[in-house]
């Protein structure tokens, strides 16, 4: 074979493998965490969620990507007039992915199972107000509450949530059985997950053919990973400093989106000098927002001054009651007599909103006089230190979980609030299925913690994707931590 | 043997007890341990090879039974629990109690010990916390990358250093030879994921000649998978290259000044002759020293280039369940990285006695 020849075989071997990769029904997806395994109902590994959330499981009510809730395999229902009783009507035909038919017993399952006394589900406390689940018939299901619940319906949207059925539970962990329009197909550790279309789904059917999920944990790999195009897509792109690059690249788009992740700098309310209020108003008017969002995350995040996320209907601007003011953080530490300072700590777990974002706090501290000393640590330790040990003076994390200003009323919760007026609202809204009245209530409970300065409250983290030019239908925001591929697809 | 099986009946009723399920383990190796010491020792008819193997043996199985305590417990210390990691800070303490129960965490730390160590000499690593698969088959895949990366390395960094060490030798002190040692320098003292930035950046973002990352599999055929392992050996290859190729070219030099190098002259071969012919042979012993030395390095020190390529190999592996605390992962890897090498240096040990008789008598 003379040279020319063999450049030529090359260079078509190449135009055909371009032109496979071009074949517009399937995607590769990247993600920054691998799940440690595949069952959404016992970890509380948000990348399980990511990859299988939707795709490959569905619960009896689902979120939508604006993070409104709608029916998924309950296509109705009714609440009796107590707000005690729900009654499921399930969607018909449902089969699940080894050819089983979903039906009330195993809604039933799903739902005991997750609230079993040896349960290993993340989020056991979502199923704690059920008091009893009743098959009627093979598409209905009765669920009985011990108390009312305002937000069952949005509880049982959550990932922990989705319906599973006992024939497939004991490989779940390596071969997830859903009902979604995806099925599961490959796992190589390390590596990838493969998803196909499933034929014989009972909704709308999946646009793409198939579905890859790749890994890839290291920011400057994930850039490489984006511009030599090995990927279509990388959802919740880990350095933002290179997303102007993308934004300029006429091959990518750029989505930016918000998450429900409240960041904020948790505040140990027990340990002197924080249980004084003072201090902790000191601190609130010690840190100067924008210039955290600026520094750490390069401008994407939206401040907060509660725990509550921005895009919620119920939302209140409470920012200006902490608003960066570092006299004022001196005038009150010198009022609660500490005008010369203290020492403390200051946790940094591995993200980078932490390990920045805390470079710059400990800054903004130091000049109001308080000496933050930065310890990093990793997710275990920071578990077992702050988390459990409650052994820390200051951390910055970002609280992900939808909707879960209910932290506050636990009182033995890592950053040990203690207020029995907010834990009665709580209890209030819990009960409470009126939508106007909950929204008054959650306002008030934002009020509350934003005058109590409870955390420093810092900004609402961004999701941040970037996609080919081609890729529609992704979320932009992150309701919950999700990359649904349903209603993806290529534009011509 | 009549008198190693007679032993074994004497011993065996005294020395079983049990710890977890292992009961038999326990016996046979304590056994084992006794009639290799007594045997190593009993001066009279055994031949001095064998004793010489088996009192080396016997330091192996020491060697790996100190390094499982060591690494058992020292990674048993640290802090962090795997249940709470998985569980995540939504968790109720009785949810987090019930996964330890599930993982078998609820047990005493010697019981889990015995049951590791006894697991292990059947070939059993037992089952990842977090993955809850066994980890042997993980292991086992992800060698299937690590193994091929390195020795694709090794391959590289030897193919580079040899022509480079050789020429640098034989033109010593003059300008090839301060190229190849400028270079060798650089190639020392650059960490080698700046390398896979550099490569990365010029091969597969702007020539597309390769993928940034991520491994094809090798069901895709060989050469798509060398392909992929392409840019990491060359990255893996670089430093390694640049050290070898400075060993070789000092043992070279040495071997230059040897007496048996003159008379090599002196019969009339040219000082390339001689350095081909005798010369390269003898610097062999340094750079085979150092090749094995690399390659147990490359094998458990890609950690970071398997994250800059994202490779689904045992670093990754190693570093995932380290952040995760997958403590049965992290502690097996480390055991099956530690009895590598023990079984290496045991086999090095071996050879040079079959070499040098002078060695089996030394203790």
């Amino acid at each position: 074979m003379s040279l020319k020849s063999l450049i030529l075989a090359a260079s078509s071997a190449l135009a055909l493998t371009a032109g496979a990769a071009v074949a517009k029904d399937s995607i590769i997806v990247a993600m920054q965490l691998e799940p440690p395994h595949l069952d959404p109902t016992s970890a509380a590994a948000g990348a399980i969620d990511s990859v299988l959330y939707s795709n490959v499981f569905e619960g009896l009510t689902r979120f939508m990507g604006d993070g409104s809730v709608v029916p998924g395999l309950a296509k109705s229902w009714e609440i009796s007039d107590d707000g005690l009783t729900y009654t499921f009507n399930l969607q018909a035909g449902v089969t699940f992915h080894d050819g089983t038919t979903l039906d009330a017993g195993d809604v039933k399952f799903s739902l005991d199972r997750a609230r079993a006394e040896d349960s290993t589900n993340a989020q056991k406390a979502l199923f704690a107000d059920i008091s009893e689940v009743t098959v009627v018939d093979p598409q209905t299901v009765k669920i009985t509450l011990a108390e009312p619940n305002g937000s069952f319906l949005f509880n049982l949207a959550w990932g922990d949530a989705v319906i599973v059925a006992p024939e497939s539970i004991d490989n779940i962990k390596t071969n997830p059985i859903g009902t979604g329009a995806f099925k599961f197909a490959n796992w190589v550790q390390g590596d990838r997950i493969d998803l196909e279309k499933n034929a014989d789904y009972w909704g709308t059917p999946a646009i793409l053919n198939s579905a890859t999920f790749k890994f890839i944990s290291d920011p400057t790999a994930a850039f490489s990973s984006v511009m030599a195009e090995d990927v279509d897509a990388f959802i919740g792109f880990p350095a933002p400093e290179n997303i102007p690059q993308f934004e300029a690249d006429p091959r990518f788009q750029v989505l930016v989106g918000s998450t429900e992740g409240e960041t904020i700098l948790s505040i140990n309310n027990k340990q002197a000098p924080f249980d004084n209020v003072l201090v902790r108003q000191a601190v609130a008017h010690a840190i100067d927002r924008q210039s955290i969002i600026d520094g750490a995350m390069f401008g994407y995040g939206t401040p907060i001054g509660s725990h509550f996320a921005p895009h919620n209907p119920a939302y209140v601007d409470l920012t200006g009651n902490s608003a960066y003011d570092p006299e004022k953080a001196k005038a009150l530490l010198a009022e609660a007599g500490l005008a010369d300072g203290f020492a403390t700590t200051l946790h940094l777990p591995p993200p980078s909103y932490a390990r920045r974002g805390g470079e710059i706090v400990a800054a903004q501290l130091a000049q109001v006089g308080i000496k933050a000393e930065i310890i990093n640590v990793e997710w275990a330790q920071w578990l077992e230190t702050v988390f459990r040990g409650k052994n820390f003076g200051l951390t910055i994390i970002s609280h992900t979980e939808p909707m879960d200003i209910g932290i506050y009323a636990r009182p033995e919760y890592y950053f040990q609030y203690d207020n029995k007026g907010f834990q009665e609202l709580m209890a209030d809204l819990n009960g409470t299925t009126d939508p106007d009245k909950r929204v008054t209530l959650m306002q008030q409970a934002q009020t509350i913690l934003s005058e109590d300065y409870v955390n420093g409250y810092l900004f609402q983290l961004a999701q941040l994707s970037v996609a080919k030019a081609g890729v529609q239908g992704l979320w932009t925001n992150a309701p919950t931590q999700a990359a649904d591929l349903t209603a993806v697809s290529w534009a011509d | 043997m009549q008198g190693l099986f007679s032993h074994w009946r004497a011993t065996r009723t005294y020395f079983c007890y049990t710890i977890g399920n292992r009961r038999f383990f326990i016996c046979d190796l304590t056994f084992l341990l006794r009639s290799l010491w007594t045997f190593s020792r009993r001066p009279s008819n055994v031949p001095p090879m064998i004793r010489y193997s088996l009192k080396r043996l016997l330091s192996l199985i020491l060697s790996l039974a100190v390094a499982s305590l060591v690494i058992f417990f020292v990674i048993e210390i640290a802090p962090g629990d795997p249940a709470s990691f998985m569980l995540g800070i939504n968790a109720q303490p009785d949810t987090v109690a019930a996964l330890r129960i599930e993982l078998g965490l609820d047990q005493s730390k010697f019981a889990r010990y015995a049951d590791w160590v006894g697991g292990m000499v059947q070939g059993d690593f037992g089952t990842s916390y977090t993955y809850r698969t066994p980890v042997a088959g993980m292991i086992s895949d992800r060698l299937w990358v690590s193994l091929p990366l390195a020795l694709y390395a090794l391959i590289l960094s030897t193919l580079i250093a040899f022509p480079a060490g050789i020429y640098a030798a034989s033109r010593r002190g003059k300008t090839g030879d301060m190229a190849v040692m400028g270079a060798t320098q650089l190639g020392v003292a650059v960490p080698n994921f700046w390398f896979a930035m550099m490569l990365v950046l010029i091969f597969a973002i702007n020539l597309r000649w390769f993928n940034a990352g991520g491994f094809a599999g090798w069901d895709k055929g060989l050469l798509a998978g060398l392909h992929s392992l392409t840019l990491p050996a060359i990255s893996l290859a670089l430093p390694q290259a640049a050290i070898l190729a400075r060993v070789m070219r000092s043992a070279l030099l040495d071997i230059l000044g040897e007496d048996f190098m003159r008379t090599a002259r002196a019969k009339g071969l040219s000082r390339r002759q001689a350095l081909w012919r005798h010369g390269l042979r003898n610097a062999m012993i340094p750079v085979l020293t150092i090749i094995g030395l690399q390659f147990s390095f490359l094998l458990a020190g890609a950690i970071i280039i398997e994250q800059v390529f994202y490779l689904p190999g045992l670093g990754r592996l190693v570093f995932q369940a380290i952040s995760a605390r997958d403590l049965i992962v992290v502690e097996s890897v480390v055991m099956l990285l530690v009895f590598a090498v023990i079984t290496v240096n045991f086999l090095v040990d071996l050879a040079y006695a079959a070499v040098d008789p002078r060695l089996r008598n030394r203790t």
